[in-house]
């Protein structure tokens, strides 16, 4: 079974099944979503609601849309669970979560318990984001 | 000038942690090559030909002279005892380990400095006037405005990935002296035609490198308030939308260009929509708190009649300080008071480098006739920005003596040079040695001073760090099979009426290189009228006829 980040920690869960962005353009049903690179949230057609889950996958760390896909994917209404799949890197997992994303499938990392870590890397930011939705000039 | 209360500090310390880590996990192998990449590129740190440099974020290109003397002591302990100021108001060591840049950092943010995203691609340095806040032409302040997108751009969790570097610039003068139609955003502070209030003329989709593009406007009057949600729209649909299969391609203005104004406009206020007046608008208190780090020195009341008297005396009887005052020195808001540049463009030193004692002479200099602060300049000089008359004279001498008096200010050999193949990696072309050859071929004063204002500007690749596309002439060097050549290019402008050169013809030799300056210059002085600058003739004569005389 994949390993995960969720909630903080290392969970080990069954691998879901995801319909891609064309299947549910052609009318598929399911409760889960993976958007790649290059397609937006905007593109998804119906109530975004009816999934549990949407991941976002990064095949390569550098392409940075999937940060504000997630953005935007809570921005539409999105309550239920966003995950960041594929070959991002631990040294963006603060950033993932700003930006809404829950749960994490490092495809690179082998020690997730030390990629923990990343998440504390700072303790306040000066933006509003998603876990934050104050910007620290209205907190200081 | 903006003083870091608990949260700015706590953020820059804990970035030091972080990279700490990042290059203790590097150098234990943990974290690959191409994955710290990023990561150090963000932190300043490249890895050059000879060894990696460190560009340190000076923004806005303001300094205290506490932080002067700390760059000055790194720059002593970490590296050779020299620096050099950038084209983005930044400043460049060319030898630090990369073992040691954590430690740099740490000192740095023990001055509150850093070195944060001034490389990668992610939003950069936000520049400005070097005369702000005391030019003649200012409508209003633009530091305070630099420092809320400072703040905003720093560590912004959406936008540390972007198609390629983003950079944005600020204007609040009628003399455009930060470029801002070459930024990816530039930003225009400019009354309400009818209510007369300040609020954002905003440019996009300018940029240098290898197409450059002058920008265009996307909004010609935005409330201050919008400023970061707005700016925030506009990342977004680049971040969304801007090309990444191709690294030359990638720069915003190619979008913009791709999508025509009209319909990235349209998707900018389609986000817009959904963030405007959220909570990233800006209050009133934010705005006020910032702006109260901005407020004026304690001028003195000075009798401006007497202090002019006093320094036409001392110039009446030393033409040598009276020329330097001409051309180094600009009038000040205040009376009674002057804006001293000083030119590191002295033949036989790479230009925008100064010393470590340099460094240390001018932050005492700072002290003692500017109230501790100073400024880079993109045209990599230096600014003493609050000087009072009577003391210029006294100043100037020990200018003259730190060999930061060459009074050539805005003129040919003040000349705006990359770093070059000396250093570079990415560079085809070395530039400082041809910098060097056209100062000490037109050292000339006389001669210069003729020429009238004149920008040539040099870069050793098409990454165009010298900005040598908005250079009156500009140089480019490029590789031919393994050898250097320099293309040049005329007409090229950085003001409001900002322009990119043409390019003349086949490119030179580095051998050949003040000649064909010569002979550029000779068309010049040939078909001038009499109150013609460079640029005026060559916007009515054109490029044929420098062409004729050039490859004659």
């Amino acid at each position: 079974m994949p390993k995960l980040i969720r909630n903080g920690a290392v969970v080990e869960e069954a691998a879901a099944e995801f319909l891609s962005l064309e299947q549910v353009q052609a009318g598929a049903v399911g409760s889960a979503l993976i958007l790649e690179p290059g397609e937006a949230p905007d593109q998804i057609p119906g109530e975004l609601s009816r999934f549990e889950l949407i991941a976002l996958n990064f095949p390569v760390f550098m392409d940075g849309r999937g940060f504000s896909y997630a953005r935007e994917l809570r921005e539409l209404g999105f309550g239920g669970e966003i995950r960041a799949i594929g070959n991002f890197i631990r040294d963006q997992l603060f950033f993932l979560k700003r930006c809404g994303v829950d749960t994490f499938e490092l495809g690179n990392e082998q020690n997730l318990e030390e990629a923990l870590a990343s998440f504390a890397d700072f303790s306040d930011s000066y933006q509003a984001a998603i876990d934050q939705p104050e910007p620290l000039f209205r907190r200081r | 000038m903006y003083v870091y209360d608990q949260h700015d500090q706590r953020i820059i310390d804990e970035r030091v942690a972080q990279y700490r880590d990042q290059t203790r996990r590097y150098l234990a192998g943990e974290l690959k090559e191409e994955e710290f990449l990023p990561l150090r590129l963000q932190n300043g740190l490249y890895v050059q030909r000879l060894a990696p440099m460190l560009r340190i974020a000076v923004p806005y290109g303001l300094l205290s002279s506490k932080q002067l003397r700390k760059v000055a002591e790194i720059s002593r302990n970490y590296d050779k005892g020299y620096a050099h100021i950038s084209t983005r108001q930044n400043i460049q060591l060319n030898w630090p380990r990369l073992e040691d840049v954590p430690d740099i950092l740490e000192e740095l943010a023990s001055v509150q400095m850093h070195a944060v995203q001034t490389s990668g691609n992610c939003i950069r340095n936000t520049t400005t006037d070097q005369y702000a806040g005391v030019a003649t032409d200012e409508l209003e302040d633009p530091r305070p405005w630099c420092e809320i997108v400072r703040q905003w751009s720093t560590f912004h969790p959406e936008f540390a990935f972007l198609p390629r570097k983003f950079k944005i610039a600020v204007c609040a003068s009628e003399s455009d002296r930060a470029a801002i139609h070459a930024h990816d955003i530039g930003l225009e502070l400019v009354a309400h035609p009818e209510s007369g209030e300040v609020g954002f003329r905003v440019l996009v989709g300018g940029g240098l490198g290898r197409t450059p593009v002058i920008g265009v406007e996307i909004c010609a009057w935005l409330e201050k308030k919008h400023l970061i949600t707005y700016l925030e729209s506009i990342l977004r649909v680049y971040n969304q939308h801007g090309r990444r299969d191709n690294k030359y391609k990638a720069r915003i203005k190619i979008l913009v260009k791709a999508m025509g104004i009209d319909a990235f406009r349209e998707k900018v206020e389609a986000e817009w929509a959904r963030l405007k007046d959220g909570p990233s608008t800006l209050t009133d208190t934010e705005v006020d708190r910032v702006k109260s780090h901005f407020t004026e020195p304690a001028y003195r009341e000075i009798d401006p009649p007497a202090a002019q008297a006093a320094v036409d005396q001392h110039g009446s009887e030393n033409p040598a300080f009276a020329n330097w005052l001409s051309r180094n020195t600009v009038a000040h808001r205040v009376p009674g008071y002057r804006i001293v540049n000083l030119s590191l463009k002295s033949t036989g030193y790479a230009p925008g480098d100064i010393t470590d004692s340099q460094l240390e002479s001018v932050a005492d200099l700072a002290d003692r006739y500017s109230f501790g602060e100073l400024r880079s300049t993109h045209q990599q000089n230096l600014v003493l920005a609050d000087v009072e008359q009577e003391s210029l004279f006294e100043l100037w001498q020990t200018l003259v003596s730190l060999k930061l008096a060459t009074p050539n200010i805005g003129y040919l050999t003040d000349m705006i040079c990359c770093p070059g193949g000396d250093y570079c990696a990415l560079a085809n072309a070395k530039s400082i040695p041809v910098a060097e050859a056209i100062q000490s071929r037109f050292d000339d004063l006389d001669y210069l001073y003729d020429l009238g204002p004149l920008d040539l500007n040099i870069s050793g690749c098409m990454n165009a760090c010298g900005h040598h596309h908005i250079g009156h002439i500009g140089i480019l060097g490029v590789d031919k099979k393994g050898q250097e050549f320099y293309q040049v290019s005329l007409g090229g402008n950085s003001d409001k009426d900002a322009s990119i050169g043409k390019i003349l013809g086949p490119s030179f030799g580095q051998d050949d290189m003040p000649d064909v300056i010569e002979k550029i210059l000779n068309t010049y002085v040939d078909k001038r009228t009499e109150e013609e600058t460079f640029l005026d003739t060559y916007r009515r004569i054109g490029l044929a006829p420098f062409k004729e005389q050039v490859y004659a």
